[in-house]
C-alpha cells in the first residue's frame, strides 16, 4: 500500500539516486585502501588511487643498461634495449636527457648525451645509443620520459607484508597471534554463558530476576574500569601478561552479552517442549545438552560472530593484558598502530597490513550476515 | 610451547573443563549428595533442584563478578588512593579528582567527549533511519544495506587507516593522494589542508569515522522496526491524503520512537568507550583528546593509577543513567 506513495516517478528516481550516492560514499574509502594495497610505493605517492584505474601520464626517470652491455657495430659502439621493465606497455609522449629539460624531445628524436654519444628513443621506450668511442662508467644514461602507462597492479606488497623476514613489518606472526587470541576467546564464553542462560531462562530459583537485571546492567559497564584492577589481579596470581590473561579477560568481558542474548533466545523456546522432557524423566543436564543447545544454534552463532569480530578487532584488551615488552605476542591491530607511527608515509605497507587484518572479519561478515543481523536485533536492549 | 599449540590446548582444556565441571557437578549432586532414592527421595529431589541453578550459574557469575563487578569497586577505591613509592597505597580522598579537574587536558577531553556524545549518536541514528527508509521499498535495497553495514566488521584501527588515507595531505605542488584534499582542490581550494591538525574541526573528522561505522548498526535495527509498523496506519494516512514526508515523520517515526531511543543509547555507550580511533589517528594531539584516551595516557604512559582511575570513574558516571534506564526497561519487560 505504501507503494502507492512511492509511485511518483520523480520521487522514485530521487530515492534511487540518493541510495546510490550513500552506498558510494560508504564504500569508496575502503575501496581506496584496497586498491592502494595493490600499487607500488611510487604509484601511491605520486597519484591518487582513483587515477590508477585509468591509463595515467607519468613523469619517470629511467636508465639505460650499463656500458658493459655495449657492442661494437661497424666501428660504432652501440647500446640497445627498452627503458621499461619487460611486460610494461607504455607510450612515451616526450622525453629528455637532462633533469632541467625533461620534455626537450619527442619520440624518434636523437639527443646528444652529456658524456658523449647520442641516444634515440621511440614511443615504445626502445632506445639506441651510439658513440664512436667506448661508453664509460658503471651506470647507464638517465632518460626522463613523460609516458602514458596502463593501470598496473602488484602483489608484491602482500608478499612483503606477510612473508617478510624483517619482523617489524611482518604481519604473518601477528596474524597467527590474533588467531590464537580469538578462537579460545570465542568458544569458551559461549559454553559458560549457555549454561547460565539456561538456568536464567528455565530454572526457578529465588533471585533470578535480580540476576537478570544485573546482567543487563553489566552489559554497559565500560571495560576501561577493569584494566588496572585486573592487570593487578593477573600479576598477583602469577599469569602476568600473556595469552591466558587475554583469554580470561575476553571471556569475562563477553559474558554479559552472551548471557543476555542466549537467555532471551532460550526463554522464547516453547514451554511444552521442555516440560514434556521433564515429565519424561530427562534430567536438567540432558534437557540442556540434547534439547536446548541444538535448538539455540542461531543464537549461539550470533554471539559467536559478535565475539569473534570483537576479539579480532580489539586493540585495548590486547595492549593491556597480552602484549609485553618483548613484542613477541603482538596482534594485528597493535602492529598496524605501530606501523602508523613508524611508517606513517609508507602507504603500501600500511594499506596492505590493514587489509590483511580486515579481510578475515569481512569474509565472516558476508558469509554470516544473517546471524549477525539476528543477533543485533536480539541484543539491543528493548 | 608454540602459542598456536597452546591455543589449541587451551580450547581443549577449556571446553573439556567446562563440560566436565557441569557434568560431574550434576552427577555429584544427583548421585552422592542428594540421591533420588531411599527414604528421603522426595526431599532430596527438591533440594537438588534448589542447588542446581547455582551449579549452572557459578562459572558465569564468577567471571561476571571478577571481571566486571569487582573492577568497578576496585577502580573507585584506586581513584581515592595514590601509590606510595616502594609499594602500598595511601588514602588521599578526592585529591586525584581535584588534580584532574585542574588539568586543561582533562577539560579538553570532556569538551570533546560532549561533542562526540551529541554528534555521533545523532548523525548515525539519523543516517541509519534515512537509509532504512530509502532502501525499504527498492529492489536492490538489501545489497545497499549490506554495503553500508559492512564497516561494522572493520576494526576501529582498520577504519582509522582507511580514513587516514582519505585525509592524507601532500605538498601543494604535488598531486593529492587523499580524497578529501583532491576534492577540496578540485572545487577551488588553494592550499591542501592537513585536516587532522586543525584544532576543533579535526575532532569532527575523527567523528566521521565512528559515524561511518555505526550507521550500519542503526540502519539494521531501524529497518527491522520500520517493517514492524502495522500497514493499516500507513494505509489510513495515504487515504487521508498524506504526502510521503508526512507519512514518514508523522506516522512512521512516532511508532518506532522506542527503537530510535535504544539505538541512540547503544551508540552513546560505544562513543563513551571510543579509544582506538583517537589513539590510532591523532593520539589526542591537536586538541582531539577524549576521555578514554586520556585515561589510557594516565594509566600506561604517566603511570598515574590514581588519576587514571578517577577518569575511568568519570566514564562510569556518564554511563550510569543509561545503565539504570536499561535495567528498568528490562525489568518492565519481564513482568
Amino acid at each position: 500500500m505504501s507503494d502507492i506513495a512511492g509511485t511518483k516517478p520523480a520521487l522514485r528516481w530521487v530515492v534511487h539516486a540518493s541510495v546510490i550516492f550513500l552506498v558510494v560514499l560508504w564504500v569508496v574509502p575502503t575501496l581506496g585502501l584496497l586498491i592502494s594495497s595493490f600499487r607500488t610505493a611510487d604509484q601511491i605517492a605520486t597519484s591518487g588511487w582513483w587515477k590508477s584505474l585509468f591509463p595515467s601520464e607519468q613523469n619517470l626517470t629511467l636508465r639505460s643498461t650499463a656500458p658493459d652491455t655495449q657492442v661494437l657495430e661497424n666501428g660504432v659502439y652501440v647500446i640497445e634495449g627498452n627503458l621499461f621493465d619487460a611486460g610494461t606497455t607504455a607510450t612515451i609522449s616526450q622525453w629528455g636527457v637532462s633533469s632541467r629539460a625533461v620534455d626537450a624531445f619527442v619520440p624518434g628524436d636523437t639527443a646528444e648525451l652529456r658524456r658523449g654519444g647520442t641516444i634515440t628513443v621511440d614511443a615504445q621506450g626502445n632506445y639506441r645509443m651510439e658513440n664512436s668511442e667506448e661508453f664509460t662508467g658503471s651506470r647507464g644514461a638517465r632518460v626522463f620520459v613523460t609516458a602514458e602507462l596502463p593501470p598496473e597492479f602488484t602483489l608484491a606488497n602482500y608478499h612483503k607484508v606477510l612473508l617478510a623476514e624483517d619482523s617489524s613489518d611482518s604481519m604473518g606472526r601477528a596474524f597467527f597471534n590474533t588467531l590464537t587470541v580469538t578462537i579460545p576467546a570465542t568458544i569458551i564464553p559461549i559454553l559458560v554463558a549457555a549454561f547460565a542462560a539456561y538456568a536464567l531462562a528455565w530454572m526457578d530459583f529465588p533471585g533470578r530476576a535480580l540476576l537478570i537485571a544485573a546482567v543487563v546492567g553489566l552489559l554497559v559497564v565500560p571495560l576501561q574500569l577493569a584494566l588496572i584492577p585486573l592487570l593487578k589481579f593477573h600479576l598477583n596470581i602469577g599469569i602476568g601478561k600473556g595469552y591466558l590473561g587475554v583469554w580470561m579477560a575476553h571471556t569475562g568481558f563477553g559474558m554479559p552479552l552472551a548471557i543476555y542474548l542466549l537467555r532471551n533466545y532460550m526463554a522464547g523456546l516453547p514451554r511444552d517442549l521442555i516440560e514434556n522432557a521433564r515429565v519424561d524423566g530427562a534430567t536438567e543436564f540432558q534437557i540442556f545438552t540434547k534439547l536446548i543447545l541444538p535448538l539455540s544454534f542461531p543464537a549461539l552463532a550470533s554471539f559467536a560472530i559478535f565475539q569473534f569480530l570483537w576479539t579480532w578487532n580489539d586493540l585495548l584488551v590486547a595492549k593491556v593484558f597480552l602484549i609485553d615488552a618483548s613484542g613477541q605476542t603482538t596482534v594485528m591491530t597493535n602492529q598496524i598502530v605501530e606501523l602508523l607511527g613508524t611508517r606513517g608515509g609508507n602507504w603500501e605497507i600500511l594499506a596492505t597490513a590493514a587489509f590483511v587484518s580486515i579481510a578475515v572479519p569481512l569474509i565472516v561478515f558476508f558469509a554470516m550476515q544473517k546471524y549477525l543481523v539476528r543477533g543485533l536485533l536480539a541484543g539491543s536492549v528493548k | 610451547m608454540h602459542p598456536a599449540l597452546q591455543g589449541l590446548l587451551t580450547i581443549a582444556i577449556g571446553v573439556s573443563g567446562c563440560v566436565g565441571y557441569f557434568y560431574l557437578s550434576n552427577q555429584f549432586l544427583d548421585k552422592v549428595l542428594f540421591p533420588a532414592r531411599g527414604p528421603n527421595a522426595g526431599r532430596n529431589i527438591n533440594r537438588a533442584n534448589m542447588i542446581r541453578p547455582w551449579l549452572f550459574l557459578f562459572p558465569a557469575l564468577a567471571a561476571l563478578g571478577l571481571y566486571l563487578a569487582y573492577p568497578v569497586v576496585e577502580t573507585l577505591r584506586l581513584s581515592l588512593t595514590d601509590r606510595v613509592p616502594g609499594g602500598g597505597y595511601e588514602w588521599v580522598g578526592l585529591e586525584n579528582y581535584i588534580q584532574m579537574a585542574n588539568e586543561p587536558k582533562f577539560w579538553e577531553a570532556m569538551r570533546n567527549n560532549m561533542f562526540w556524545l551529541i554528534i555521533v549518536p545523532a548523525m548515525s541514528t539519523a543516517l541509519g533511519l534515512l537509509v532504512a527508509q530509502l532502501t525499504d521499498r527498492i529492489r536492490w535495497g538489501n545489497i545497499a544495506k549490506s554495503l553500508i553495514f559492512m564497516p561494522m566488521a572493520i576494526s576501529f584501527v582498520g577504519a582509522s587507516v582507511i580514513w587516514k588515507l582519505v585525509y592524507d595531505t601532500r605538498p601543494a605542488e604535488q598531486d593529492q593522494i587523499g580524497m578529501l584534499n583532491a576534492l577540496y582542490i578540485f572545487f577551488g581550494g588553494t592550499e591542501p589542508q592537513t585536516w587532522l591538525t586543525i584544532p576543533f574541526w579535526n575532532s569532527f573528522f575523527l567523528m566521521v569515522v565512528l559515524i561511518w561505522i555505526q550507521t550500519g548498526f542503526a540502519m539494521v535495527i531501524l529497518s527491522a522496526a520500520l517493517r514492524g509498523i502495522p500497514e493499516e496506519t500507513v494505509e489510513a494516512a495515504i487515504l487521508d491524503g498524506a504526502n510521503p514526508f508526512q507519512i514518514f515523520f508523522r506516522i512512521k517515526v512516532p511508532q518506532i520512537k522506542t527503537t530510535i531511543l535504544v539505538v541512540w543509547t547503544t551508540i552513546t555507550i560505544t562513543v563513551l568507550k571510543v579509544f582506538d580511533i583517537v589513539f590510532a589517528m591523532t593520539n589526542g594531539q591537536w586538541e582531539t583528546q577524549v576521555l578514554a584516551n586520556y585515561m589510557y595516557d594516565k594509566l600506561f604512559r604517566a603511570n598515574d593509577w590514581g588519576v587514571g582511575s578517577a577518569s575511568a570513574m568519570v566514564i562510569m558516571l556518564l554511563v550510569t543513567p543509561i545503565l539504570i534506564w536499561n535495567v528498568r526497561n528490562a525489568r518492565k519487560e519481564m513482568e
